[in-house]
């Protein structure tokens, strides 16, 4: 099996950029002064509380938010510029979507690949050749003919993650990608992201699990409201940043719900 | 007992009988591809809006000998930013600027209407005219019609991910602003191409009925399309066939028709009717 072909201009090695990022919703700043690099071929895994700005970081990444300050750079260009070229894939954390739309599973994948197609959207055999391997990845292949809305809910995060995949992107944005899914799902994409690092693309990927951290993130961004600790998993990764992430200690003691750690 | 050739037949002997025809299964087939949008989307309550809201830039084109393409673009786009704009600098929620909107829009329309001296008859407009359409209004009302078709032949791949998931869209470059004011213009002549037909109360049925007619009857957006499509001219033909025999309104029968096939399908459909629905779809929310 070759890789997903990638789209001319997705080539150079992946690198994002944040120095000095800002963003505030009306007068609530949500992320104040972040700076951070992603190498090509990694993974970093992005920590923090509910609330602590990592959907309005992935947001930001992909223009849906505006940065009051600071710049993001992708592969040396702006976000607008990245999105054209297809260099970004994000998959947010609750698809929004009406479930009950009349498109078929490959259909959705196929969605992927509109951003390099000409104005009519008419897919050539390299188009479907890639939704066609992108879902053999995520073993959807057999139930590409369903109704999108008959998938169970890991199925349907596999769907959406072979959509970001059929893009050919460098840069996997991904939010809280284990939220609610199967143990079948749950390796699966575990072992794909590791593929994914193979291939050289760069992904960022929040999530609650501390297992995946350090089972696969070669990088973790520890944040509230700003970046607390960044680098390698082995470095940073300490009870200490985890205690200043999460206002307490986490891994010491199983704290009772009723419990207040307000560090 | 009046034989079914003489039925079929005797209608094509009147010219305005035969441009009827003609213009209620063209706009019905273009309203009713829309119409998939408009359900899918969400937008039924959109297409309502902007169908009484058109009603003032109708009279005003009328009045000034412009094209009431054109007024009608202008109020119907113009409608939709200003609930834009109530929505986003007052507390008053959407639905609530929906109904301000075009109550107030419609309502100027009224009053031009009875003030602006011109040729439109009101009740042409309210109920439609599609047995004495006038020739200009007839090869304007088709040219727009056309126009729309072409729109979402050409779009369709867009406007369908847009219905979807705009968030995806941007995603990848693609313009939601542009896709939004694109569905919104389609909307807006559509509106004014049924108005000729079944008139501005009625014109919202032919923007919804058969999109959701089809909706229930398949899991695929081509097949939906073209159940819409052929659910609107049979509706129109048939309506109006009705109407002649019968001596009713024909903005009403064609109405009464989409109806009652939406209502064969809400029983009928094989997956997601009333009576089809034999088994419960496994991972359905």
């Amino acid at each position: 099996m070759g890789t997903v072909r990638l789209c001319p201009g997705a080539q150079p090695p992946p690198r994002i950029v944040v120095h000095n990022l800002s963003v505030s919703y009306g007068s609530v700043l949500a992320l104040s002064k972040v700076s951070l690099q992603l190498k090509q071929g990694i993974i970093c895994g992005l920590v923090g509380m509910n609330g602590s700005g990592k959907s309005t970081l992935f947001k930001a990444l992909m223009g849906f938010a505006r940065p009051s300050t600071g710049t993001i750079c992708i592969n040396g260009q702006s976000v607008a510029q990245a999105q054209r070229h297809q260099m970004v894939a994000y998959v947010p954390q609750a698809e929004s979507v009406d479930w009950d739309f009349p498109l078929s599973v490959a259909d959705v994948v196929m969605m992927g690949r509109y951003g390099s197609m000409g104005l009519l959207r008419i897919p050539r055999s390299c188009d479907y050749e890639a939704v066609r391997h992108s879902l053999e990845r995520v073993e959807l292949w057999p139930l590409r003919h369903r109704q999108i809305g008959e998938l169970s809910g890991g199925q349907r995060k596999r769907a959406f993650l072979a959509r970001a995949l059929a893009q050919g992107a460098s840069i996997l944005l991904l939010d809280e990608p284990f939220n609610g899914v199967d143990v079948r799902t749950e390796r699966l994409m575990a072992h794909l992201f590791r593929a994914f690092r193979y291939e050289q693309r760069t992904l960022l990927i929040s999530t609650h699990d501390m297992g995946h951290i350090t089972g696969f993130c070669d990088q973790v961004v520890l944040i509230n409201k700003t970046v607390l600790a960044y680098g390698e998993t082995s470095e940073v990764f300490t009870q200490e940043n985890l205690a200043l992430t999460f206002g307490g200690s986490v891994l010491d003691r199983s704290p009772s719900p009723y419990d207040q750690t307000n560090g | 007992m009046m034989d079914i050739v003489t039925w079929l037949t005797e209608p094509f002997q009147h010219v305005f009988m035969v441009k009827a025809l003609l213009v209620s299964s063209v706009v019905g087939g273009v309203c009713a591809l829309l119409s998939c949008f408009m359900t899918l989307k969400g937008w039924a309550l959109m297409g309502d809006a902007v169908s009484h809201a058109v009603l003032p830039g109708v009279v005003i084109a009328y009045a000034l000998g412009l094209p009431f393409a054109l007024g009608a673009f202008v109020f119907g786009v113009g409608s939709v930013a200003i609930i834009g704009l109530i929505k986003q600098s007052t507390r008053v929620k959407e639905d609530t600027a929906i109904g301000l909107v075009f109550t107030g829009f419609f309502a100027l329309g009224l009053v031009l209407v009875s003030k602006v001296r011109s040729s439109v008859d009101l009740s042409h407009i309210l109920f439609g005219n599609v047995l004495g359409i006038p020739p200009q209004d007839l090869q304007q009302t088709i040219v727009i019609a056309v126009l729309v078709l072409l729109v979402l032949l050409v779009f369709r791949r867009d406007l369908i991910l847009f219905c979807f998931d705009p968030t995806h869209a941007q995603s990848i470059g693609i313009s939601t602003g542009f896709l939004h004011y694109l569905l919104l213009s389609s909307l807006s002549l559509a509106a004014v191409a049924g108005l000729q037909t079944v008139g501005i109360i009625l014109v919202v049925a032919m923007l919804v009925t058969p999109g959701a007619t089809a909706y229930l009857l398949t899991d695929s957006f081509l097949t939906m399309g073209w159940l819409a499509v052929a659910s609107g001219v049979f509706s129109s033909v048939v309506g109006t066939y009705v109407s002649y025999w019968s001596d009713a309104s024909p903005a009403g029968c064609i109405v009464l028709v989409q109806t009652l096939l939406f209502v064969a399908a809400m029983v009928l459909a094989p997956k997601h009717g009333l009576l089809g629905r034999k088994t419960i779809r496994p991972f359905s929310r």
